[in-house]
């Protein structure tokens, strides 16, 4: 096993809610998450809106200020590190974002948002800057000679297809990617998660890939972490989750996704109630409130999230698998 | 907001611009028309953008070659013509003795000639106003970035000094600035110089007037700042002033080329305001304010001495709110409509 | 609520207490002597000593403005040359005007109000409602005519208004009598006539702001989906305008008004100079002619303190209007 790129341990992020003067509590976003990234591989963070994992993704890249926790990259502690010192990891650590329309600034031509990267760090590649965006633009299938278009000019997957050059400028080794697609139009969607496929493996690059489509994850990632209420509840091996998803929360997220092949729908889990709110999450297990599987342990202890039967399948579960004698059948 | 009918279309044919923008997108394949070019192709369709722009233009230009008209109309601005007054010292003829030789007639009693010195007039009111809103847009954007960018406590610091100078009665401390500041420079005999007392006022206006840019600036960087391009500059450790500079300004520089180009007008009308009350420019140089003032005692004999400058501040003040607006309309179509 | 009316009040006593720093060190700590501006013309050495002592000047800058500033609040005894015992709120005597600024502020302060209350409520109206008619009219004759009236009210002199206006009613067409000041109490219909020039000369101007506002924000009101929707869902239009468009409209005008108080302020100094009525501008103007230093001193307090009330008062108002905005 080599040696993990990204190391995170225990991250926190928890917003502060202020009530007029002082502080009256606190959203807790993401709420002690542990996982590793190693060089060259893809892990998808999926869950439902809300569950914390685009605030992971920013804490990652440093966009936000971590509550509590570690993150680790290349072997140094990067977690409260300043903007100088994170200066030459900059170039290691990228990210792509949902929204293509809000990422590029207006104002700028593709060719200056493309270089935006490199001027900020002040490198000349060789050749120049203006070889090497085209080079990126080429690489990401845009035609080099829009070099002085402006965003308004292209549309969405030409927009992320701008973005995702942008983030390759300074020769990552990790990207983490915010949803970069669901905001694409379902044909474009393909293309784009081809593309960052095809980059994946020439450019040897390790993606953080945050979605909440799970087919779009089962079709880019190596492995998958399922998040909920700022915690992640299970992560394993793509084909280990999809195959044989252990925690309840995992299984009812992937009897949602509609199967064309399969008329009968009785095999769907239909979760009852909505997500309790971050402000005053529910002690022990966040999910017992809507599984069917709780029991009153599930109130007072917290599962922790311990590995299956000493593989890399990892679930937070106190009745992981499949529905036992103890269940009344998983259909509501 | 503009009087113009043609402006309407320009809104409905949109940010794409058709007509005379086809032939040069498709001649020029990969050059593509910034949002600045586009707003330029807008205001050049607007036909009263262009007109006060026009008048805008000439003010300008008037205001620069005040010396070299004088020497073309041949009569100077301090120049007495006591000759052509009557024994009460009002000019002879209709009108205020308009004539060949003075276009807009002469001064009661002192008998000077009313046109150079309206031509004067405009080169101290647009001086002051222009350095004026210089300094105010300077002032207001730094301080607009820097609180919307940076937040907390240096927002809140600088948002307590917004609300203070906002108390603060600004003409009633103008009124009380310009003579104390005299007084402590020049003592009670000597009438200070010009310089001075535009200075005085240019650094009253500058103090009272950069709160409404710092306010506009900072709720526009504030808006912008949490927008993905502006994160994506900070992932890849971009500094302060890369993103003052380079991300920031380029999205807002529209509604503060239209908060400078409305400062123009208001500075022109507070500064004649200020000499009308005596404490701005007073007589013998020539302004606005300090000749209306003048006028209002010879309102009933000599009404065309109050005519002609108080026209001719208003066609200067409307010509620069018209543009203002229509350069507000040219850059962002979607506002105010 | 009650917190958020305490936090105001609080930054607002801080705005005060920094404005009231501010303009005594202009006006008294600066090196140059306001004594001698202040006494009439042949004033020997030994009376304008007198002077400065009599107004504490020979006293240390911090504890004469910690004496002021007791005057305010408790009272001070100002010495027998300067009429005795000054009661709260003592604001100081002007020797200019022989008496307690206090009382020449009793004095004109009715001036200004009569100016200034009418001449707003004219203004408000005329203002919102060209703008409102002008919006729901949007391109036809009207709207061109209210949008051309509001930039040339923003773009004209009020003095020069003024002075036209005179000219017209009072010299020319004789129909009105020289403006002046007279009590509302004494005789409404003097008071109505001498002041209906400078009421209409200052809204005139005041209007165009509110035009200009009130119709883009009616327009963007009306094109936002909630009035569509009501529209859509077969509302009459009378009763969508009026209970949606209407409110949402007025409410960013509420805010304007208030931070306007300054500028009307200094609106009435110039219409008061214009007619030669003797109010708190024409007052503040004559003191700085004068040098009459603690008139202009409370007149800068006084101003400002009702511009703080004035935007404290906007922000309860506008929570009350548009319960979107939490006061915190």
């Amino acid at each position: 096993m080599t040696e993990a790129l990204l190391t995170v341990r225990g991250l926190t992020k928890h917003f502060p809610v202020r009530d007029g003067f002082r502080a009256s509590g606190a959203v807790r976003a993401v709420d002690g998450v542990d996982f590793d990234v190693r060089p060259g591989e893809t892990l998808g963070l999926v869950g439902e809106s809300g569950c914390g994992k685009t605030t992971t993704g920013r804490m990652l890249v440093r966009l936000l200020e971590p509550t509590a926790g570690s993150i680790e990259f290349a072997g140094r502690d990067i977690t409260h590190a300043r903007r100088r010192e994170l200066r030459p990891l900059r170039q290691d650590l990228q990210i792509i974002f949902q929204d293509p329309y809000a990422s590029l600034n207006p104002r700028h031509t593709v060719g200056r948002i493309v270089a935006m990267p490199l001027q900020v760090n002040r490198i000349t590649p060789p050749g120049g800057i203006k070889k090497r965006v085209q080079e990126l633009l080429e690489l990401v299938g845009l035609n080099p000679e829009h070099y002085n278009r402006y965003p308004h000019e292209f549309s969405g997957g030409q927009r992320q297809r701008i973005g995702i050059a942008r983030a390759l400028a300074l020769r990552p080794k990790l990207i983490v990617a915010d949803e970069p697609v669901s905001a694409l139009d379902v044909s474009i969607q393909a293309q784009v998660i081809n593309l960052l496929r095809e980059l994946q493996r020439d450019l040897d690059l390790a993606f953080v890939f945050i979605a909440h489509d799970l087919a779009v994850i089962r079709h880019f990632c190596h492995r998958v972490a399922v998040m909920y209420l700022g915690k992640i509840v299970e992560i394993g091996d793509r084909d280990d989750i999809y195959e044989r998803p252990q925690h309840p929360y995992t299984r009812a997220l992937l009897s949602a996704v509609p199967d064309v092949t399969q008329t009968d729908s009785s095999g769907r889990i239909r979760l009852v109630g909505d997500v309790p709110t971050p402000l005053n999450p529910p002690s022990g297990c966040r999910f017992r409130t809507r599984c069917w599987k709780a029991q009153e342990r599930c109130a007072t202890d917290e599962p922790a999230l311990v590995p299956r039967d000493g593989g890399v399948q990892a679930v937070a579960c106190h009745f992981p698998g499949p529905d036992g004698q103890d269940s009344d059948g998983g259909t509501r | 907001m503009s009087l113009s009918p043609i402006d309407e279309a320009a809104l409905t044919e949109g940010p794409q611009a058709p007509g005379d923008a086809v032939p040069e997108a498709a001649a020029k394949e990969f050059v593509g028309r910034s949002p600045g070019q586009l707003a330029w192709a807008r205001l050049r369709r607007d036909r009263t953008a262009m007109i006060s722009g026009v008048t805008v233009v000439l003010f300008l230009v008037i205001a620069l070659a005040a010396p070299l008209i004088e020497r073309l109309y041949g009569v100077g601005p301090y120049q007495q013509f006591q000759g052509q007054l009557d024994g009460a010292g009002m000019p002879l003829g209709y009108a205020g003795g308009i004539s060949g030789e003075h276009w807009f007639g002469l001064e009661p009693q002192l008998g000077r000639d009313i046109f150079i010195r309206l031509v004067y007039g405009i080169r101290t009111s647009l001086l002051i106003a222009f350095v004026a809103a210089v300094i105010t847009a300077g002032t207001g954007v730094v301080l607009g970035v820097v609180a919307g960018y940076l937040g907390g406590w240096v927002d809140a610091v600088i948002g307590w000094i917004i609300d203070f100078t906002l108390a603060l009665p600004y003409l009633i401390f103008a009124l009380a600035v310009v003579p104390t500041a005299a007084l402590r420079f020049y003592g009670p005999r000597d009438n200070p110089p010009d310089w001075f007392k535009m200075t005085v006022i240019i650094g009253i206006f500058a103090a009272f007037g950069w709160t409404a840019t710092a306010r506009l600036v900072r709720g526009q960087v504030i808006s912008l700042r949490e927008r993905e391009f502006v994160e994506a500059a900070r992932a890849s450790g971009a500094g302060l002033l890369h993103m003052a500079f380079r991300q920031l300004l380029p999205n807002i520089w529209a509604p503060i080329l239209v908060s400078f180009s409305l400062a123009l007008p208001a500075y022109i009308t507070s500064e004649a305001a200020l000499s009308f009350l005596g404490v701005g420019m007073v007589d013998p140089t020539p302004d606005f304010g300090a000749m209306i003032f003048k006028s209002i005692d010879f309102m009933q004999t000599d009404p065309a001495y109050l005519f002609f400058p108080g026209v001719a501040i208003f066609v200067l003040v409307f010509a620069f709110n018209l543009f203002g607006d229509a350069l507000r309309d040219a850059l962002d179509p979607k506002s105010s409509r | 609520m009650v917190r958020f009316l305490i936090k105001r009040i609080l930054t607002a006593v801080l705005t005060l207490t920094a404005v009231s720093i501010v303009a005594f060190l202009m006006f008294f700590a600066l090196p140059a002597d306001p004594v001698t501006g202040m006494c009439p013309k042949n004033c020997n050495t030994e009376r304008l000593e007198r002077v400065r002592d009599e107004l504490g000047l020979n006293d240390p800058k911090p504890e004469q403005y910690v004496n002021y500033m007791k005057g305010i609040f408790v009272g001070r005894d100002l010495g027998s040359a300067q009429g005795g015992q000054c009661d709260a709120p003592c604001l100081g005597y002007s020797y200019v005007n022989s008496e307690a600024v206090s009382d020449t502020f009793a004095r004109v302060l009715p001036v200004t109000l009569s100016i200034v209350i009418p001449a707003a409520v004219i203004w408000l109206v005329l203002g919102v409602g060209l703008g409102m008619v002008s919006a729901l009219r949007k391109g036809t004759v009207l709207d061109r005519l209210s949008v051309g009236f509001s930039l040339t009210g923003a773009s004209l002199q009020l003095y020069f208004v003024g002075a036209v206006l005179q000219l017209v009613f009072v010299y020319t067409l004789h129909i009105l009598p020289t403006p002046g000041y007279t009590s509302i109490f004494d005789d409404p219909l003097k008071w109505a006539s001498g002041l209906v020039l400078a009421w209409w000369s200052l809204a005139f101007l005041f209007s165009a702001i509110y035009t200009r506002l009130s119709r883009a924000q009616m327009l963007e009101t009306l094109s936002e989906d909630f009035v569509r929707t009501a529209r859509a869902k077969g509302l009459a239009k009378g009763k969508v305008y009026g209970r949606h468009a209407l409110r949402a409209a007025i409410t960013p005008m509420v805010t304007i008004a208030g931070l306007d108080l300054g500028s009307a302020l200094g609106g009435t100094v110039i219409t008061e100079t214009t007619f030669g009525i003797r109010g708190l501008g024409r007052t503040a103007v004559d003191a700085v002619r004068l040098g009459d230093l603690p008139t202009i001193m409370a007149t800068v307090l006084i101003s400002a303190f009702f511009i703080v009330l004035a935007n404290i008062v906007v922000d309860l108002l506008y929570a009350a209007i548009d319960p979107r905005v939490r006061l915190g």
